[in-house]
C-alpha cells in the first residue's frame, strides 16, 4: 500500500487485483456511468445559470432594475431564484443518489469486503506467481 | 475601511455587559470542549473526531465554519452600504456548495483520511504532491486566518469601545491565545462542538432579527426596500452596479470575484477536512445537504438584515461608527433590542471568529503534522502519538503567526480578505482535486504544475493589484506597483491552473500507476474500506 493514509484504519488489506477486477466489472461501470451522467450535466447547467446571472448583474443593470412588484426588482428575484435552484438541485441529487447510486455502491462494497471477494483475488495472485 | 476615523462616536451598549455576555459564552464552550475531549488519543480522534459525528451535526458544524465573520458582519455590512452588489457574495458563497456536493464531498470522504493531500497524492507520487498540497493548505489557511483576525480587531473596537491600535492588538492576542487553548485541549471534537453551538446561536439570532425587521415593516419586503431607499436617499441601492458598475475594470473585477466565490468553497482545506469527521460517504452527503439548507436560509436573513440596517440606521451612521462597514449587524441589533441584544449578537459574532480560527488552525496543523512531518520527513514511519504531538506544537506556532498577522491586517476589509482566500484555494487546489477524482490520465507533473502555478500566480497577482498598493485604501498606501488592475485574481489564476494541470499531464511521459488509479476510482465511488471506521473506534 503506497498510501500511508489508509493503512492504519483499514483492517483487511485488499489486494490490487480486486480493485482492478471490480473496476472493469459491469456493475462498477454502470455505477460510474450513472454517477457521471448525473453530476457532469447538472454541474455544467448550474454553473451556466450562475454565470448568466452574474453577467446580467454585471452588465445588464437596466434589465435587473426593472421593478416587478412594489420595489422588488428583477435582480432581487433572480438572486432569490439562485438560492431556490440551489435547494432544488440539492434535493434532486440526494434523491437520485439514494435511488440510483447507493444500492449499487453498497452491493459492490459488500462483495469486496465480504470473505469471498478478497480471498479469490488473493488466491489468483498466488497462483499467477 | 473607515474603522479608525470615528473615535468620538460612543460605543453602543455597555462594554461591561458586552464583555460579560461574551465571557459567559467562552466559559460555557470551554466546559463543553473539556467534556468532549476526554478521549482524544489517536490521530483519528484528534484530527477527525473519531469519525463519530452524524451528518446533521457535521452539517451544522460546516455551516458554523462557513458562516464566518465575513458572512455575517461582512455581508450585512456590504448590503447595507453597497446594496445589491453585497448580495452577490451571498449567492456566490451558496451556489458554490453545489460544486462541493456534486463533485467533491463524497468522493473525497471515501478516498482520504485526514487531509486534502491524502486524496491528491493517492495515485500520484507521494512526496512532491503531498508537499505541494500541504503548502497550498497552509497558505489558504493563513489568508483566511488573517481575515478572521482582522475582523476580530474591528469588531472589538465597536463592542468594547477600544479604539486605539494597541488596545485592539491586546484583544487580538487574547483571541489568539483562547483559540490555541481550544484547539490544544479540544482537538477536532471540541472544535466541532464549538462550531455546532455557535452555528445554532448565530442562525437563531439572525432569524430573530430578521423577523423583527420584517415586523417593523408590516412583513412586506417591498416596504422595507422603500424604507432603505428613503434612508439612503438613493434608489440605486436596490439595483446592481453601485459598487462594481463604475468602470469596465470594476465590472471585470465583479466577474473575477464571482468566479473565485463559486469555485473556492469546494477547495477550502478546512471545509474539506470536515468531511472526514463523519463515518460514511452518505453522512458526508447528508452534512453538505444540512449545510446548504442552513447557509441558504442564513443568507436570506442577511438580505433582510442588510437592507434593514440600510433602512433603520443608514450608510452614513454605519460608516461613521467605530468598526465601520463591519458594524452594520451589531448596530442593527442595538437599534432593535437595545444593549442586551447587541451584547448577545456581538458575543455570537465574536465566538464566530474564535471558532472559525480554531477550525482553520487545526486544519493547518493537521496538514503540517500529517503531510509534511509524518509522510515526508518520517516517510510514513512516524508513530501516531508523535504525529499528534507535532500537530499540537504546530497549533501553537500557527496561533502566534495568526496573532502577529492579525495585528498587521487589523483594519483591512474582512469579506474582501476572505474572497482572496477563496481565489487562492480555487486556483491552487480545485483543478488538482477535480482532475485527480475524474481524469484517469492525470499525472504527478500535472498536479505539481497546477498547484504551484495556481498558488504562485494568485499570490503574485494579489501582490501586484490595487489591494496592496496604488490607492488610498491599499495595504501599502504610499507605494504604487499595482500593474494588475483587478483586486481579485481568480479570472486569470483559476483558468491558468486548470490549463497548467492539463499541460503538465499531457507532457508527462512517466507511466501512470494503473493499479492505484483503479483502487482510487473504486474506493471513491463505493466507499470500500472507508465505511467501517466508526465501528472500529
Amino acid at each position: 500500500m503506497g498510501n500511508v493514509a489508509l493503512e492504519e484504519e483499514v483492517d483487511a488489506v485488499i489486494p490490487a487485483a480486486t480493485f482492478h477486477r471490480v473496476q472493469v466489472s459491469d456493475e462498477f461501470q454502470e455505477l460510474r456511468k450513472r454517477h457521471r451522467s448525473f453530476v457532469f450535466p447538472v454541474a455544467i447547467a448550474f454553473l451556466l445559470w450562475y454565470f448568466a446571472y452574474v453577467l446580467l448583474a454585471g452588465y445588464a443593470h437596466d434589465f435587473m432594475s426593472i421593478k416587478v412588484f412594489g420595489s422588488v426588482n428583477v435582480g432581487l428575484l433572480l438572486g432569490l431564484a439562485q438560492i431556490v435552484s440551489t435547494f432544488a438541485i440539492t434535493t434532486w441529487y440526494v434523491s437520485y443518489a439514494g435511488r440510483r447510486l447507493d444500492p449499487i455502491a453498497a452491493g459492490i462494497r459488500h462483495e469486496i469486503e465480504g470473505p469471498l471477494g478478497v480471498a479469490n483475488d488473493t488466491a489468483d495472485q498466488k497462483e499467477s506467481k | 475601511m473607515n474603522i479608525h476615523l470615528a473615535t468620538a462616536a460612543a460605543t453602543p451598549g455597555d462594554p461591561i455587559l458586552n464583555i460579560s455576555i461574551f465571557g459567559a459564552f467562552v466559559a460555557i464552550t470551554l466546559i463543553i470542549v473539556l467534556r468532549a475531549s476526554r478521549n482524544n488519543k489517536t490521530a483519528a480522534d484528534y484530527y477527525a473526531a473519531g469519525r463519530s459525528f452524524t451528518g446533521g451535526q457535521n452539517g451544522t458544524a460546516i455551516a458554523g465554519d462557513y458562516l464566518s465573520a465575513a458572512s455575517f458582519l461582512g455581508i450585512v455590512g456590504a448590503i447595507a452600504i453597497t446594496g445589491y452588489d453585497g448580495f452577490m457574495y451571498s449567492i456566490g458563497f451558496l451556489v458554490a456548495w453545489l460544486v462541493a456536493l456534486l463533485l467533491v464531498a463524497e468522493l473525497l470522504r471515501n478516498t482520504g483520511k485526514y487531509t486534502m493531500a491524502d486524496v491528491l497524492s493517492f495515485r500520484l507520487k507521494q512526496r512532491p504532491v503531498r508537499i505541494a498540497a500541504a503548502i497550498t493548505t497552509l497558505v489558504v489557511c493563513f489568508f483566511y486566518l488573517l481575515a478572521q483576525m482582522a475582523g476580530a480587531g474591528g469588531l472589538v473596537s465597536l463592542l468594547l469601545g477600544i479604539t486605539d491600535k494597541l488596545g485592539q492588538s491586546v484583544v487580538i492576542t487574547i483571541v489568539g491565545a483562547l483559540m490555541i487553548v481550544y484547539v490544544l485541549i479540544g482537538g477536532m471534537k471540541g472544535t466541532t462542538w464549538v462550531q455546532i453551538i455557535k452555528a445554532c446561536l448565530l442562525i437563531a439570532g439572525a432569524a430573530v432579527m430578521t423577523v423583527w425587521v420584517l415586523a417593523l415593516h408590516g412583513f412586506n419586503l417591498s416596504t422595507l426596500l422603500d424604507h432603505a431607499v428613503k434612508t439612503a436617499g438613493n434608489p440605486e441601492i436596490l439595483n446592481p452596479g453601485l459598487k462594481y458598475g463604475l468602470t469596465d475594470v470594476t465590472q471585470l473585477d465583479f466577474i473575477s470575484l464571482a468566479l473565485a466565490l463559486v469555485l473556492g468553497t469546494a477547495a477550502l482545506p478546512h471545509v474539506l477536512m470536515r468531511f472526514y469527521t463523519v463515518p460514511t460517504a452518505k453522512e458526508a452527503r447528508r452534512s453538505v445537504v444540512w449545510a446548504i439548507w442552513l447557509i441558504g436560509g442564513f443568507y436570506i436573513f442577511t438580505l433582510v438584515l442588510g437592507y434593514g440596517a440600510a433602512a433603520l440606521i443608514g450608510a452614513d451612521r454605519i460608516m461613521a461608527s467605530p468598526g465601520g462597514v463591519n458594524s452594520a449587524a451589531p448596530l442593527l441589533a442595538f437599534e432593535l433590542g437595545g444593549p442586551v441584544l447587541l451584547g448577545l449578537i456581538s458575543a455570537v459574532a465574536f465566538a464566530t471568529i474564535l471558532a472559525v480560527v480554531a477550525g482553520l488552525t487545526i486544519t493547518a496543523a493537521a496538514s503540517f503534522a500529517h503531510d509534511i512531518y509524518a509522510s515526508v520527513v518520517k516517510k510514513g514511519k512516524a508513530r501516531p502519538e508523535d504525529e499528534v504531538k507535532v500537530a499540537r506544537r504546530t497549533v501553537v506556532i500557527i496561533g502566534i503567526v495568526a496573532i502577529l498577522g492579525g495585528i498587521g491586517a487589523n483594519g483591512q476589509n474582512v469579506a474582501f480578505l476572505v474572497a482572496l482566500a477563496f481565489a487562492v484555494a480555487a486556483s491552487a487546489n480545485l483543478p488538482t482535486i477535480l482532475y485527480s477524482l475524474f481524469w484517469k490520465k492525470f499525472s504527478t507533473q500535472g498536479a505539481v504544475w497546477s498547484m504551484y502555478g495556481g498558488l504562485i500566480s494568485a499570490i503574485l497577482l494579489i501582490a501586484l493589484s490595487p489591494v496592496v498598493s496604488g490607492t488610498a485604501t491599499s495595504m501599502i498606501p504610499g507605494a504604487n506597483f499595482a500593474i494588475f488592475p483587478l483586486s481579485n485574481p481568480g479570472l486569470i489564476s483559476i483558468p491558468l491552473a486548470f490549463i497548467l494541470g492539463w499541460l503538465g499531464t499531457v507532457l508527462d511521459k512517466v507511466p501512470r500507476d494503473v493499479a492505484k488509479q483503479a483502487e482510487m476510482e473504486v474506493r471513491s465511488l463505493t466507499g470500500v474500506g472507508a465505511e467501517k471506521e466508526a465501528v472500529v473506534h
